[in-house]
């Protein structure tokens, strides 16, 4: 039982705000939005930075549950309903990361994507977000790739990304956003 | 026409259309589950009010948040009232963002470049 305890003080000592595995809901993702905003209303002082935090979570969480609505397989024993998601603050920053399996076959092209929003300039993010917006296809719910370019202009900071190999035909892929604390980013 | 009221709810914002004053209310949030869904009776509304619109239009804008399967159904709204500055009535957009909301500003800022009406971004003092 004493597993419990270390478990419980290395959350402690990362400054885990929020945990969850499982299933991924839009109900759930209500549930940790509404959680989230209450301690963040608590802890972070300066509006912009809980506005930013609130805003990368929202894409974040919406992006798991369209991705494991559209997902009905299982891949290997691999359920792609299920996903991780992690929230940490330290003095610098907040982390909000998440993980899901996914088919092997679409890694290459999330990672493209990913790099492509990682390469370009904060003016040019922009210019592409405004592209798309006007311009792109968009899916049946609304969403349609500007996801991750909203939370990269939000966040100001590189996405960050691995995908880890599990299988033949599948892999975890894990994100991780940086939120600064503070204004230090751009003022 | 009958004005269009929706209260705000913890994923949606408040919308206020009224077709008499031609004053266009959105303001709060916007992070519904299926956008397109709710977005659906608004942009209908609009449809039907771009035929015979009010002297003047103003389309008042606040929102503390949208997600991204918002923004495109925001789009879809204020291009079918573009229509109506279109067809040489008046009609604008007022924009507002609160101090310092740089994000808000640059969403604006970069609706206000892709929507083809005149349109105003405007700051909030605290």
């Amino acid at each position: 039982m004493s597993n419990y305890h270390t478990l419980y003080e290395k959350m402690h000592d990362n400054n885990i705000m929020l945990t969850f595995k499982g299933e991924v809901s839009f109900d759930l993702v209500n549930s940790v939005l509404k959680i989230m905003e209450e301690r963040l209303d608590r802890i972070e002082e300066n509006k912009k930075t809980r506005k930013k935090v609130y805003n990368v979570l929202v894409e974040c969480l919406q992006n798991l549950c369209n991705h494991i609505e559209t997902s009905d397989y299982e891949v290997q024993g691999y359920d792609a309903r299920t996903a991780l998601l992690i929230i940490e603050t330290d003095a610098e920053k907040y982390k909000v990361v998440t993980g899901n399996y996914i088919p092997k076959d679409q890694v290459a092209g999330l990672k493209e994507r990913l790099e492509q929003i990682n390469s370009i300039s904060k003016e040019e993010l922009r210019e592409l977000y405004k592209k798309i917006l006007d311009n792109g296809q968009f899916s049946e719910k609304g969403g349609g790739g500007l996801g991750f370019i909203d939370i990269a202009r939000k966040s100001g900071q590189k996405l960050k990304y691995e995908f880890e190999n599990v299988n033949e035909t599948v892999a975890f892929f894990t994100l991780r956003i940086d939120v600064p604390r503070k204004d230090s980013a751009e003022e | 026409m009958e004005t269009l009221e929706l209260q705000a709810k913890n994923n949606t914002p408040y919308i206020n259309f009224d077709a008499s004053t031609g004053i266009m209310v959105m303001k709060g949030r916007s992070t519904p589950e299926n956008s397109v869904e709710y977005y659906e009776p608004i942009t209908n509304w609009v449809l039907n009010y771009i035929q015979s619109p009010a002297e003047n239009t103003i389309i008042k804008v606040q929102f503390e948040y949208f997600n991204t399967s918002s923004s495109k159904c925001i789009l879809d709204v204020l291009k079918k009232f573009a229509e109506i500055h279109k067809a040489g009535k008046s009609a604008k957009v007022e924009w507002y963002f609160e101090e310092d909301d740089e994000d808000m500003k640059e969403a604006g800022e970069d609706y206000g470049d892709i929507v083809k009406m005149p349109f105003e971004v405007i700051e909030i003092p605290e």
